[in-house]
């Protein structure tokens, strides 16, 4: 539980960040709330020489409006994800799902970078992220990028940054009106999902205008479930089609089996969530 | 001076605790401290062909590595401190730090001392051990398959003993109208206390004497056994266990760890500290429970039950630890007929070596395995005949009035009320009601379930006799001396070893109220071998039925002495002065009385003292206790099953539970709560798993689920006060109730929720998987 020797170094502005992990590219590592990271450390699975503390960047912080999108920092806490009224009004399921993450020490460090650069295959926000269809906003010495967060996130604790990247902001398209449920099966000793099923749900006339699933815990990352989608839309929803929809929600996925939950058990479950959560969505707009 | 038996006196021992000035372990900081880091197999058995330290020893600020080899001659082996009679009990060598071969993920192979931790750390990695993996076994039935790897040359079959107790003759299951056989298994646990073990070592190399701070349950018996394997006298030893964060029994062991330290600390005359962290403990520290047993039980349609014979395999992993011989037989083997009264019943238990980490005492130590297997073995009786399982307790309940009861296996039980109890329990839940809720949810697709545990144990352990006739190589009475200052100040030094329990506070409430000294007055010392005349520990729910008893018999001499004392000062024969609320007092003369604090004065002034009295107000008692304490009560479990995942949420959970005279209510509800919580973590949740070539796969909080606070509803408590006319305060011990009741009070809710699919049976933990494939007929997992 003591980490490898390690240099510490704490930036004052997304500049200085950029320039210590250019210096270091591979052997650095930026610290968010360090809930993931450190444990990592302690354990000896990360051996970073190098910490680069961002809780000061300035250019990190805030989440704002910037046209169709909300802009959201990426060292923004859990908490803050659960208690901003933009995010209450145009991104909701961000919410939903930061409230079911950890405990309370953990809502208040963990950071929404921290949470999609780690990529854990059973974190919450990843599959709320992805049903919000958030793109990511990179920035490295040699430039800035957008990618969406299902072409970053890889696998088990793998993702598209590169060595030399800070991940600045998520954006996130804004959907006030849509119907959004986070349903979790939470690990009795992790916490950690299980299963974690992520709706968001327009409607229009009665009938599904879009909707998206984000599921997490159940294979390598955490993805968006098309198959299920694809039977969705267009339907009023009802108990067959939403059963139908939910049983293909691990259709193609590496189910992933530990002492916990065997790859049939966990398919199962995730179909059992699935239709919660969507039908949660769906009850969501109608109310 | 107001009574204080009974109050709830908030526990004085808090205030520093919850701000962090307890004094643990790792807290004690030494001029020239060094620490030490063990290294540790990372195979369950291996042979260890050679040990190359030359690296480590190279690092700027190592000072030594200490391997196997290094110690032979040096230091003893670890000795088991349990020998059950006509248990043909193997008892092979432990040594501090494996020579040849390693037995365990976690089995000790080198220590490192550096000047740092974190320079010790990097050196342990670097220490290369050169092993030659060896076929391993794990599973206690697997081990004692033909053909099984043998984890011990000298052990056959990996049988390390096998004990029997009382007999039923085939005949009585062959013509029972009724039988019922069951498999169960007690699933394997980890007890993680909030503070892992440490320990200090100081060597005196004027003196010869070596201090050891440790995690102690009991620091006497610690003393004891490392005086042992140091070769040190015991006088010269002294050890220190000042606060320690709980222990559940895993700090009752003596582990062959803190014998390592002091002897680094003897040999490099420098302090020297280690402290385990927990990862390290998931393997390294003692685990609990794992049983397989295989229950009959045979009855009549009326549902008396007539006889039950048991037989059980407890794995006691890699090398017997200090108690781990006595949890399966005498812990367990007899008291298996629970709270009831069969006329016949049988134990047979082999224990058994596997390459795991050792399995000794946890919380409630073979009483919760004895108390699960009987209270399912109701269920399905109950189940068998069409009978309520609430009406088959009641019917085979001792009866109020045959106390002492002498149980089939000779057990005498001191005092019980056990149907008053029970109907407590049945009103607080209105249990009819309860019913009729249960079938009108099932009607709409909900599955609630109601389970009972109606329990009884055998705790406060003592008395010494009977620690020799089972062959507990230790005395089981308890020390007390009651020093009086001549301010009136009480300094009270009690063997008994808390961990977390209190005693801080209930002892000095037994003495206030014994002498009338203000509840401030009072300290309570404990946990140091050079302060504390003698002391057996604190295990076994004992420290208040037999430290309490030796701390009201030693006050009572001093309040005898002080009437005395009184008497003669107030021109008063003896008999005619009285003591009441702290005042010696002339009887009918109401302005004629002396305090005791003054008194206590006059007895260090000896200005002018009674003949034969001699100066001074301090009393000792060495007390022995005649018999155990029996405990009782009943616990009732509501649960509802979802049956699309098998999840189970605890809804209600009541406990009734009779400790006897209570001395402080809030602190029994705490232990009450604390129990229960760990006995429903058995049921739902805990569980080590070994692979098959024996890798501790839970090793981590990650997926070693412990019980949270959010998993449980608010527990109800209530209590039925029956005194145990064994001690002088009338007082049973609650320590480890909760865990004894709680597990199978859940299954059995459990089990009830999955009636309508005809489940039998499913061994703990009770996860949503397993819940799952019961009811929807999926088997075990593949
Ligand atoms: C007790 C406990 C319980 C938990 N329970 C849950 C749970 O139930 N559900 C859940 O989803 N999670 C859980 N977590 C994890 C928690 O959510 C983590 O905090 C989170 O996943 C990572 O966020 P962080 O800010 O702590 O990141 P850190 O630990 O600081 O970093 C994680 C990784 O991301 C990288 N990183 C961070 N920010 C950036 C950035 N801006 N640019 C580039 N790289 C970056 C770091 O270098 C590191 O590799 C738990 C953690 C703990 C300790």
């Amino acid at each position: 539980m003591i980490p490898e020797r390690f240099r510490y170094h704490r930036a004052r502005s997304l500049d200085e960040a950029l320039d210590l992990v250019a210096q270091a590219p591979g052997q650095a590592r930026i610290l968010a709330g360090g809930h993931s990271l450190i444990p990592l450390m302690k354990l000896r699975l990360a051996q970073p020489q190098w910490v680069i503390d961002v809780e000061e960047v300035a250019e990190l912080r805030g989440i704002r409006e910037e046209g169709e999108v909300l802009h959201i920092g990426a060292m923004t806490r859990y908490r803050e994800l659960m208690t901003d009224p933009l995010v209450a009004r145009d991104a909701p399921l961000l919410a939903l799902a930061a409230r079911r993450v950890g405990d309370l020490q953990v809502r208040n460090r963990g950071t929404v970078g921290g949470a999609l650069c780690h990529a854990d295959p059973a974190a919450d926000l990843p599959a709320a992220a992805l049903a919000s269809d958030a793109e990511l906003e990179l920035r490295s010495r040699r430039g800035q990028r957008r990618v969406a967060l299902g072409d970053f996130l890889q696998g088990p604790l793998t993702t598209d940054l590169k060595p030399d990247e800070v991940l600045v902001a998520i954006h996130v398209p804004r959907r006030p009106g849509w119907g959004v449920a986070y349903q979790k099966f939470p690990h009795p000793a992790s916490g950690y999902a299980v299963v974690g099923v992520a709706a968001a749900i327009a409607a229009e006339s009665g009938r599904v205008a879009r909707v998206c699933l984000g599921v997490t815990g159940v294979g390598p990352r955490a993805y968006r479930a098309a198959a299920s989608e694809e039977r969705l839309v267009g339907t009023g929803l009802d108990p067959e089609v939403l059963r139908a929809a939910s049983a293909v929600v691990t259709d193609g996925i590496a189910v992933n089996h530990d002492q916990f939950a065997s790859a049939e058990y966990r398919r199962h479950l995730a179909a059992t969530y699935a239709e919660r959560a969507l039908a949660a969505a769906w009850a969501a707009i109608q109310a | 001076m107001n009574a204080l038996i009974g109050q709830p006196v908030r526990r004085r021992e808090d205030a520093r605790l919850v701000v962090g000035r307890g004094q643990f372990t790792d807290d004690v900081q030494l001029p020239g401290m060094v620490y030490a880091v063990m290294v540790r197999s990372p195979h369950a058995h291996a042979r260890i062909r050679g040990i190359d330290a030359s690296r480590a020893l190279g690092m700027p600020g190592v000072l030594a590595v200490f391997t196997g080899r290094d110690l032979e001659g040096v230091l003893g082996s670890v000795p088991t401190a349990w020998i059950p009679p006509n248990s043909d009990l193997k008892q092979t060598p432990h040594r501090p730090l494996a020579v040849d071969t390693v037995r365990y993920v976690g089995d000790a192979v080198a220590m490192v001392v550096a000047e740092d931790r974190y320079v010790a750390r990097d050196a342990a990695e670097a220490v290369v051990v050169d092993y030659e993996p060896l076929p391993a076994v794990a599973d206690v039935m697997a081990a004692v398959a033909e053909g099984a790897p043998l984890v011990h040359a000298d052990a056959p079959g990996n049988i390390a003993l096998h004990w029997k107790a009382g007999e039923v003759p085939d005949e009585v299951f062959a013509r029972a109208e009724v039988v019922v056989r069951q498999r169960f298994r007690q699933q394997r646990l980890i007890p993680n206390p909030m503070e892992p073990r440490a320990a200090v070592a100081q060597y005196d190399s004027a003196t010869g004497h070596l201090t050891v701070w440790m995690t102690s349950q009991n620091p006497h018996i610690h003393r004891f056994i490392l005086a042992g394997i140091l070769g040190i006298p015991e006088h010269h030893l002294r050890v220190v266990a000042q606060d320690v964060g709980g222990g559940f029994g895993s700090k009752i062991s003596c582990y062959p760890d803190e014998a390592l330290v002091a002897h680094a600390a003897r040999v490099l005359r420098r302090p020297v500290k280690w402290v385990e962290d927990r990862s390290e403990h998931f393997t390294a520290t003692t685990h609990g429970r794992d049983h397989v047993q295989e229950v009959e039980l045979a009855g009549r349609r009326d549902g008396t039950i007539e006889a039950l014979r048991v037989k059980a395999w407890a794995n006691l992993g890699a090398y017997l630890s200090t108690a781990a011989p006595g949890v399966p037989t005498i812990l367990f083997g007899l008291i298996v007929n629970g709270c009831y009264r069969i006329p016949q019943a049988s134990t047979e238990v082999f224990g058994v070596y596997t390459h795991t980490t050792p399995v000794d005492a946890y919380r409630g130590a073979g009483r919760p395995e004895a108390t699960y297997l009987i209270e399912r073995m109701i269920d399905l009786f109950a189940d068998a005949i069409g009978m309520d399982p609430v009406e088959v307790r009641r019917k085979n309940f001792v009866p109020r009035d045959q106390f002492p009861y002498t149980n089939p296996f000779g057990i005498t039980y001191d005092s019980g009320d056990y149907e008053r109890a029970l109907q407590r329990a049945l009103e607080r839940i209105d249990y009819a009601a309860l019913r009729r809720e249960q079938a009108a949810l099932r009607a709409q697709g909900r599955y609630l379930g109601i389970g009972f545990s109606t329990y009884v144990e055998m705790c406060g352990l003592g008395p010494s006799e009977v620690a020799g006739a089972v062959g507990f190589q230790g005395g089981l009475w308890e020390h007390a001396t009651v020093r009086v200052h001549p301010s009136g100040k009480v300094q009270v030094f009690t063997g008994a070893s808390p961990h977390g329990q209190g005693e801080e506070t209930t002892f000095a409430q037994i003495v206030a109220e014994k002498l009338g000294v203000p509840f401030e007055d009072i300290e309570v010392v404990h946990g140091d071998t050079d302060r504390i005349t003698m002391g057996w520990g604190t295990y076994g729910s004992r420290s208040l039925a037999v430290g309490g008893s030796a701390l009201a018999v030693a006050c009572q001499r001093l309040v005898e002495k002080g009437q005395r004392i009184a008497a003669h000062r107030l021109e008063a024969a003896v008999e005619d002065v009285v003591f009441e609320a702290g005042r010696y007092q002339v009887r009918g003369v109401p302005d004629r009385s002396l305090g005791f604090q003054e008194v206590a004065l006059q007895a260090h002034l000896a200005w002018n003292l009674p003949p034969g009295v001699e100066p001074g107000m301090e009393a000792s008692s060495a007390y022995n206790p005649s018999n155990f304490t029996f405990p009782f009560g009943t616990h009732v479990a509501v649960v509802e099953v979802d049956p699309a995942t098998g999840a189970v949420e605890l809804k209600r959970y009541v406990a009734v539970d009779d400790c006897g005279t209570p001395i402080n209510p809030l602190i029994i509800a705490g232990q009450v709560h604390g129990g229960i919580v760990q006995g429903v973590g058995q049921a739902l949740w805990e569980g080590a798993v070994y692979g098959e070539d024996g890798q501790l796969l839970t090793t981590s909080f990650l997926d070693y689920a412990m019980p949270k606070a959010r998993f449980f509803p608010p527990i109800e408590t209530e209590a039925t006060v029956t005194p145990s006319p064994h001690n002088p305060l009338g007082v049973k011990g609650v320590g480890e109730t909760g865990t004894i009741a709680a597990t199978p009070a859940v299954v059995n809710a459990v089990i009830d929720a999955l009636k309508p699919w005809n489940v039998r049976h499913l061994d703990m933990p009770l996860t949503p998987e397993r819940v799952w494939r019961a009811i929807h007929g999926k088997g075990a997992q593949g």
